[in-house]
């Protein structure tokens, strides 16, 4: 039940994020978005997701996004609306998104019914290298939290990559942004 | 700037704590949720919290450009060069098991992860701090 509320004001927040004009409280939103997807991992037992995106999410995104809005407008400018010469053919073209969603929608939802349920110790994804990783990373590692195990050893490469993209945009911004001292 | 008194007041409270916090996230990431990149962010967000309550100026004096600028390859830097050292031991790049540390591959494992959670931790922290001091506006521009 918790759940479905949950999922509910995600929607709702998601709405509001994408149709505000005012990108301050859209951003602020988005804050409670992902605040609120930190309580959903947490109860799907997955505790390193939450924090990652309780601690990213909805902390340092919305404080870097206020950051960068501090340089630029707050208020979205009105879309141009131009008279069409075809009343008829407009209003089509301006249907045809929502029936690619709506499409795209569908064929989602109709693959959702072949997935396993959520959780099957018997679905492909926990059939793979998961057991490998449960039985073998504590005596292997010597490692508790085979989350850690994971990033930190097994996949060290992504871990090290991963490190370097971090480096590199914050580079990139010393690079750009910063005012040098003539 | 009298209005701030508040913030300012709880933030001083506050700063201490969240760094903490950040430091056992950063350490506790063997033995249950988070990890370097978790407590990096959290580290961050504590200068971040320290800007907006005290402003750009007081806090470059506390944590100046310089340090952040060594701070941010230093635990790139201390990541590879754990990987490194495996190499010296005999092993693979980043195989702890064979840090030449001590001869026990399990304490050897824990040892190299455990550094390397502290590299990302490290530079994760500067360079979240880095984007927030750069992209924030000042009032000059």
């Amino acid at each position: 039940m918790i759940d479905f509320f949950l999922l509910f004001f995600l929607v709702i927040s998601a709405i509001f994020a994408v149709t505000t004009r005012d990108i301050l409280s859209s951003v602020i939103v988005l804050g409670s978005y992902s605040l609120v997807m930190a309580v959903l991992w947490t109860r799907f037992n997955s505790v390193d997701v939450a924090f990652t995106e309780a601690a990213v999410g909805a902390g340092i995104t919305t404080f870097l996004l206020i950051a960068a809005l501090s340089r630029t407008l707050r208020i979205e400018e009105e879309p141009e609306i131009r008279e069409s010469v075809f009343p008829l053919f407009q209003r089509l073209k301006n249907l045809l998104p929502l029936f690619v969603v709506l499409a795209t929608g569908a064929v989602l939802v109709y693959s959702t019914l072949d997935m396993p349920s959520f959780g099957d110790p018997k679905a492909p994804a926990n059939l793979h290298v998961a057991p490998y990783y449960i039985e073998k990373s504590v005596p292997e590692t010597g490692v508790v939290n085979f989350v850690t195990a994971i990033l930190a050893s097994y996949r060290g490469y992504d871990t090290l990559g991963e490190v370097t993209v971090i480096f590199t945009a914050g580079i990139c911004v010393i690079l750009l942004i910063r005012r040098r001292k003539r | 700037m009298k209005e701030l008194i508040i913030i300012r007041v709880v933030a001083r409270l506050m700063i201490p704590f969240i760094q903490l916090f950040a430091l056992y996230v950063i350490a506790h990431g063997e033995l249950g949720p988070g990890g370097g990149f978790q407590g990096g962010v959290i580290l961050g967000a504590s200068f971040i919290l320290h800007v907006l309550a005290f402003g750009l100026e007081e806090s470059r004096r506390r944590l100046s450009e310089k340090v952040t600028d060594l701070l941010n390859p230093a635990g790139l830097l201390l990541f590879a060069g754990i990987g490194l050292i495996c190499l010296i031991g005999g092993g693979m790049y980043l195989e702890y098991d064979r840090l030449p540390v001590t001869a026990n591959p399990i304490l050897a494992s824990q040892l190299g992860i455990y550094g390397i959670e502290i590299g990302v931790g490290i530079t994760v922290a500067a360079i979240m701090v880095t984007l927030f001091f750069e992209m924030a506006h000042r009032h000059d521009d």
